[in-house]
């Protein structure tokens, strides 16, 4: 979103340096006061969810299927102590490892969830939005039905089918990752089509097919090129989405069984029980994982939102009606509204 | 959007557009209308065939208990290995009808589970939408009346937590607190024993146990079905207030700052009135559109928080099949969810056009 009126060329010249270009770095200078407060708090928890992610192996004290220590078992449901710091499941795992392996299994669900959605959305969107017709429109028609659908009740369908219900620990987070990837196409198919639509009727699309630029360059070069400046941020808001959908599916039993990684929303489900009897450490910590996650991701992308929008940005412009106050909430919602017939 | 005609445009484009605007929003209420059938056709469609993928649903829910010939036999009298694409028809043609088939563990009609059961998601997502109101758009007023002070950030990182929290944790940690460690309220269910068979003693249960419970005419009764009802719809419901509450903060946002709110309070309208009137009343439009789209999040968060607090509703059932893999009852479940998602966005879709003439183009 620059504001840059420069030539084409003269800016390819002095183009800023690439960390400055960078998405997120590039609106943590933009923002002020409890704006960056915001974007900070949810950039450090972010970052500190990613690296215990990528180093559990390190981080945490035993493994994440491990049930005995040098002294034995380890005992099902002992309470937080020095041995474990949070205590022990039901099941026998400790809970502390179990949370920081959870990172793990995470993160490796939302990578593969957004890769394969923003591939598939992507180029979905771009064909519907510039080819149009009725190709656009049975797409969004079937784009429409799939978003208007429960998304956790589509998660559960397609992880029935995918999986049957339990897997290993790759299959379980192919499962997981291709349900939430089912959930999520139509959203970035309407963000994409969305900004082609608007991006071909422009000026140098035009000027591109007079030169005689072939309908695959201006579809990837300049329509494309042009056409994902809000995936930033609706990627942000869907890593939180992801978290939340693949805990629900694990608390359901769609999860990834104990003995090939560990899930928060699983270890969820097998601590119901241990509330009514007033055991706290077995569901407190994973929920909390959870939480903390999310909370942190969309802290991020609330603030990538509001600095992406002058109306929230700035003080003085606020939304003129409400429809365009929805557009600012909710772009997916805009796009319902306008687009129905 | 209305387009206002031009004034020099020729006299026949000015009396079509007239005409097209005169019956615009019967026009839309058809269009909108129609719409619903494609949708659920496609939703209907593509739960068939996903569920088909797997292989059939006999061998799924019993092929660990019984040997390849009682297998093969159950299979051909259920018409499972007729061409996929004749099961397709028969499918469609059933759901049509209302018949959404038996399940398999129990050999329930799927109809009569759903008219049992689904009263009480019903119930469950009344109250919750009653928490959500209540929560969310009042503190949505005071986040936009207090914008980028203190408060408002405070109160959009409550709304940021409603979201962030699993309504199951949510529901796990109301429980730990509220029924284990401080015994106030009852821990899963929709009613003691004693006021379930009551309740069942009456000629024609409605399946709404608060309805029920008031046609005894027991205050006890009233209480025992009430007090089952806190913590689950404060779980489900406080999810949904999260976005009621950014939806009125940024939306009252906008309308705080026109014109004729500054007029309102130059001719001394208090700032309580200011707010609640002149300020909301605008923004509820863009509110009503999102419930449709929250009715779909709130079925979802049913099924999680039924499955928290032994709430026996659409979602317990749901997932009690899942874990019997029972897939007949998965996907008629999921096949009648998915119609009442179409039917209520339409609905929503039709008060927010009744309310604003925007809506309609």
């Amino acid at each position: 979103m620059s504001t840059e009126t420069r030539t084409p060329e003269k800016a390819a010249r002095v183009r800023p340096r690439w960390w400055n270009r960078l998405p997120v770095l590039q609106q943590l200078r933009q923002s002020v006061g409890l704006q960056r407060g915001m974007l900070v708090v949810g950039l450090v928890i972010t970052s500190v969810f990613v690296l215990v992610a990528i180093f559990a192996p390190f981080v945490a004290p035993y493994g994440y299927n491990q049930l005995r220590g040098p002294d034995g078992l380890f005992g099902a449901q002992q309470p937080p102590g020095p041995d474990h710091l949070l205590g022990t499941t039901v099941g026998g795992y400790d809970v502390l490892s179990r949370v920081i392996w959870g990172a793990q299994t995470a993160l490796l669900v939302i990578l593969v969830a957004i890769v394969l959605s923003v591939f598939i959305g992507i180029a979905l969107g771009l064909l519907s939005g510039y080819i149009g017709g009725w190709f656009d429109r049975v797409t969004i028609v079937i784009a429409d039905a799939i978003y208007a659908f429960p998304s956790l009740l589509l998660a559960i369908v397609a992880a029935i089918v995918i999986s049957g219900g339990q897997s290993s620990l790759w299959g379980g987070i192919l499962a997981a990752a291709i349900s939430i990837t089912v959930v999520f196409i139509p959203q970035y198919l309407r963000v994409v089509r969305a900004e082609v639509v608007r991006v071909k009727s422009e000026a140098f699309v035009e000027s591109a097919r007079v030169i005689g630029a072939s309908n695959r360059r201006i579809m990837f070069r300049h329509v494309l090129r042009n056409s994902t400046r809000t995936l930033p941020l609706v990627i942000t808001l869907n890593s939180s989405e992801a978290i939340l959908t693949l805990a629900g599916l694990g608390f359901l039993g769609f999860g990834i069984e104990p003995s090939a990684a560990a899930e928060w929303g699983y270890d969820l489900n097998k601590s119901l029980s241990d509330v009514t009897s007033g055991i706290w450490w077995t569901s407190i910590f994973p929920g909390l994982a959870i939480v903390l996650v999310v909370l942190g991701i969309t802290l991020v992308g609330e603030s990538l939102n509001d600095l992406a929008d002058p109306r929230l940005r700035a003080r003085r412009k606020p939304a003129k009606t409400p429809a365009q106050a929805v557009a600012a909430e909710k772009p997916v919602a805009r796009e319902e509204m306008g687009d129905v017939v | 959007m209305t387009t206002v005609t031009a004034p020099d445009a020729p006299p026949g484009a000015t009396a079509g557009i007239r005409k097209a605007r005169g019956g615009g929003f019967w026009r839309y209420l058809l269009v909108r209308f129609l719409l619903i059938f494609p949708t659920i056709f496609i939703l209907v469609s593509l739960v068939f065939f996903l569920m088909r993928l797997t292989g059939d649903p006999i061998t799924a829910s019993l092929g660990d208990r019984l040997s390849p010939e009682q297998l093969a036999e159950r299979i051909h009298a259920a018409g499972y290995d007729r061409p996929l694409f004749v099961q397709y028809l028969e499918y469609l043609a059933n759901v049509f009808t209302g018949n959404f088939g038996s399940s398999i563990s129990d050999g329930r009609p799927v109809t009569e589970i759903l008219l049992t059961y689904g009263s009480a998601t019903l119930e469950l997502a009344i109250y919750a939408l009653i928490v959500a109101f209540i929560v969310g758009i009042p503190l949505g007023m005071v986040a936009a009346y207090f914008r980028d002070r203190w408060g408002d950030a405070a109160l959009r990182i409550f709304a940021i937590l409603c979201y962030a929290t699993p309504v199951f944790f949510a529901g796990l940690v109301l429980k730990l607190i509220f029924a284990v460690w401080l015994k106030a309220l009852p821990v899963a269910g929709r009613a003691s024993t004693r006021t379930e068979l009551r309740l069942q003693q009456l000629d024609d249960p409605t399946g709404i146990y608060l309805i029920d419970a008031i046609r005894t005419g027991s205050s006890s009764a009233i209480t025992d079905v009430l007090t089952h009802a806190v913590l689950p719809a404060l779980a489900l419901g406080l999810l949904t207030a999260g976005v009621f509450l950014r939806l009125v903060r940024t939306n009252v946002i906008g309308t705080l700052s026109r014109d004729y709110v500054d007029a309102a309070r130059s001719r001394g309208v208090r700032e309580y009135r200011l707010v609640r009137r002149h300020a909301l009343k605008p923004a509820l439009v863009p509110i009503i559109t999102v419930i449709g789209l929250q009715i779909a999040m709130l079925l979802g968060g049913a099924v999680l928080t039924e499955t928290t607090f032994e709430w026996k509703g659409l979602g317990f059932q749901l997932a009690e099949y899942l874990a019997k893999r029972d897939f007949v009852a998965v996907q008629g479940i999921v096949a009648l969810l998915a119609v009442i998602v179409a039917l209520t966005n339409f609905i929503v879709d039709l008060i927010a056009a009744i309310l604003d003439p925007r809506v309609r183009y």
